[in-house]
């Protein structure tokens, strides 16, 4: 019904942290001004390694309607194979945006008149001293380079919040590295 | 200060600053994470209480009662199967006049199993003497969960703060937390009018006669009958003393509404929606876009349901001449039971009777899309909308 919502699907597998992410980027957008800001989960019987997904509405005003995003503006993939395995355009919308943690060149991507956003996030975020697999904060760096959403200082202050005792420092490089190493292209 | 967490968290944190005493639950989805922050912030000193670990939701709730009893602020929480596991406590705790507080994460109930939300399980213990509030998202929780502590001490009558399992449990928004020294002085100490003392035993709630008759000390006890009357009196109550609650609520932190129904666009709507808990929030979206099509419609979200306000529901629906009530459960082989308590209240108090309509829909889960609910209450929102008595279901699809 209402149109003035930003909405970002994130996908990922379970154990791999989307809802952190999508959480740590409501935190952020919410202290950037975004009074509306809604993160809502599959609701599922999630598994280590299956493919979930979490939906996250922002918005200027306070967000009444809880129901799960139909027509995103943004997908973000944690994980490139999941493309293999789930619709993960479905809905989104003609001008929209994906974000994906892929070690191929953004060229192989073509997603019909949607932008598109690569790093190689789990190499990056291994650079930055994160155990392998971990990717959490370095997408979130990417989503904010290709959002243009929210501020880069505020996201790594919010990832730094989040990640107190488990390598905040770590997990806020992986943001920045992700950030500068995003190449856009698709149309 | 505003946080960004789940409305199990909000739950969490409301009975934390509430200062409960005892807690005592078994975990089940999808309410397994609100008595898991319980249990943490205990472990790690933040909350002084005494948490006990238990194998049943009866065993729960048994607990909670003698805790009460002995004079102690206790908390439980539950959902779907597990709050029909402890019925017979629900309705001891009513009857024994325990004010004990009780977070239900709705879920539907069994069988077929079913961890998503819907309404039953609550709905389900409506008659048990328990007052109950639903609330519709995360500030909600948290401010109903500490006003409910003192509602159910000032009367003396348990409450069940419920709210949407997975749609608020699990769901992230931001919510205002209140500092912990306004709500020492919303809420102070629970101070019972009884409470049991080893040195002075007593039996409380024995068998009690048809009729009164003198105890062992010579004192005159009711009957089950007039005991039983009390707690309809003292439940009905209710009402204004949650209006004293609210109205205290509201000088110490500034805010909170009208503590019965949230009515949306209701002034001057030729017909309002009428629903429980996040539902309610959802159908504002729908009531603006019939709005900018020129339907003047609104919604009546229904805080308490039990006491059920009557005469405060019938004056917020004056005016309309149609009535939709979208419910998560039902009273098999009849209709919805908000639909059945809403006819019964504008049949008393309304002046002239708008029609009423009635929608099932999103039980165990099943999605519940917003242009569904639109396309439902614009059906509605015609003088022919409630063509057939007959509930409808929204979303059914046999394959």
């Amino acid at each position: 019904m209402k149109s003035d919502n930003i909405e970002i699907r994130w996908h990922g597998r379970g154990g791999q942290g989307a809802i952190t992410a999508a959480k740590i980027v409501a935190k952020a957008m919410f202290t950037s001004g975004y009074t509306g800001v809604v993160m809502v989960p599959t609701f599922g019987t999630e598994r280590r390694g299956a493919p979930v997904f979490t939906s996250l509405k922002v918005s200027r005003e306070k967000i009444y309607d809880l129901s799960p995003s139909k027509e995103p503006d943004i997908v973000v993939v944690l994980d490139h194979l999941l493309l293999e395995e789930e619709d993960i355009t479905q809905g989104l919308k003609h001008d929209g945006l994906v974000v994906i943690n892929s070690p191929l060149a953004v060229r192989s991507y073509r997603f019909n008149g949607s932008r598109v956003a690569v790093a190689d996030v789990t190499d990056l975020s291994v650079k930055a001293g994160l155990p392998q697999g971990m990717v959490n904060s370095g997408i979130i760096g990417s989503f904010a380079r290709a959002a243009g959403l929210v501020e880069l200082d505020v996201l790594l202050k919010t990832i730094e919040d989040e990640f107190i005792g488990r390598k905040p420092g770590e997990n806020s490089r992986a943001a920045q590295l992700c950030y500068e190493n995003t190449i856009m292209g698709g149309l | 200060m505003q946080i960004i967490e789940t409305g199990n968290t909000a739950a969490a944190l409301g009975v934390k600053l509430a200062r409960a005493q005892v807690i005592a639950a078994y975990p089940i989805t999808p309410q397994t994470p609100l008595t898991e922050k319980l249990s943490e912030f205990i472990e790690s000193g933040e909350m002084q209480a005494e948490y006990i670990p238990v194998e049943s939701e009866h065993s729960a709730l048994a607990i909670c009662i003698a805790a009460a009893s002995a004079g102690a602020r206790s908390f439980t929480a539950t959902s779907s199967n597990g709050l029909l596991y402890m019925h017979e406590q629900i309705q001891w705790a009513a009857g024994a006049r325990l004010p004990l507080v009780m977070c239900v994460a709705n879920r539907g109930v069994g069988a077929p199993w079913t961890i998503w939300n819907d309404h039953q399980d609550s709905i389900s213990q409506r008659d048990t003497g328990w007052i109950q509030i639903y609330a519709n998202d995360h500030q909600q929780i948290i401010d109903s969960v500490i006003k409910a502590f003192c509602l159910a001490e000032e009367v003396m009558v348990p409450v069940m703060v419920c709210y949407d399992g997975y749609i608020l449990s699990h769901t992230h928004m931001p919510f205002d937390v209140p500092e912990s020294e306004k709500v020492d002085a919303f809420l102070p100490p629970y101070r019972p009018p009884y409470a049991l003392d080893p040195a002075d035993p007593a039996n409380l709630n024995t068998v009690t006669m048809p009729d009164g008759r003198a105890d062992v000390r010579g004192d005159i006890s009711l009957g089950y009958m007039e005991i039983r009357h009390l707690l309809q009196r003292d439940m009905m109550e209710a009402v204004p003393a949650l209006n004293r609650v609210e109205e205290r609520f509201q000088s110490v932190f500034g805010r909170g509404d009208n503590p019965y129904v949230e009515p949306y666009r209701c002034n001057d709507a030729d017909y309002i929606a009428v629903s429980l808990g996040s539902l309610s929030y959802q159908l504002h979206d729908v009531v603006d876009a019939l709005r900018d099509e020129g339907i003047r419609a609104g919604v009546l979200s229904v805080h308490l349901y039990r006491p059920f306000p009557d005469r405060i529901i019938a004056e917020a629906l004056k005016g309309c001449s149609g009535v939709v009530v979208f419910e998560k459960a039902l009273s098999y082989g009849y209709q919805g039971p908000l639909c059945s308590d809403l006819k019964s209240a504008l049949y008393r108090h309304a002046e002239s009777r708008p029609f009423v309509a009635n929608y099932i829909l999103g039980l165990g889960g099943r999605e519940i899309t917003t242009q569904d609910l639109y396309e439902a209450l614009k059906a509605s929102c015609s003088p022919e909308g409630s063509a057939g008595e007959e509930t409808r279901w929204i979303g059914l699809r046999f394959l």
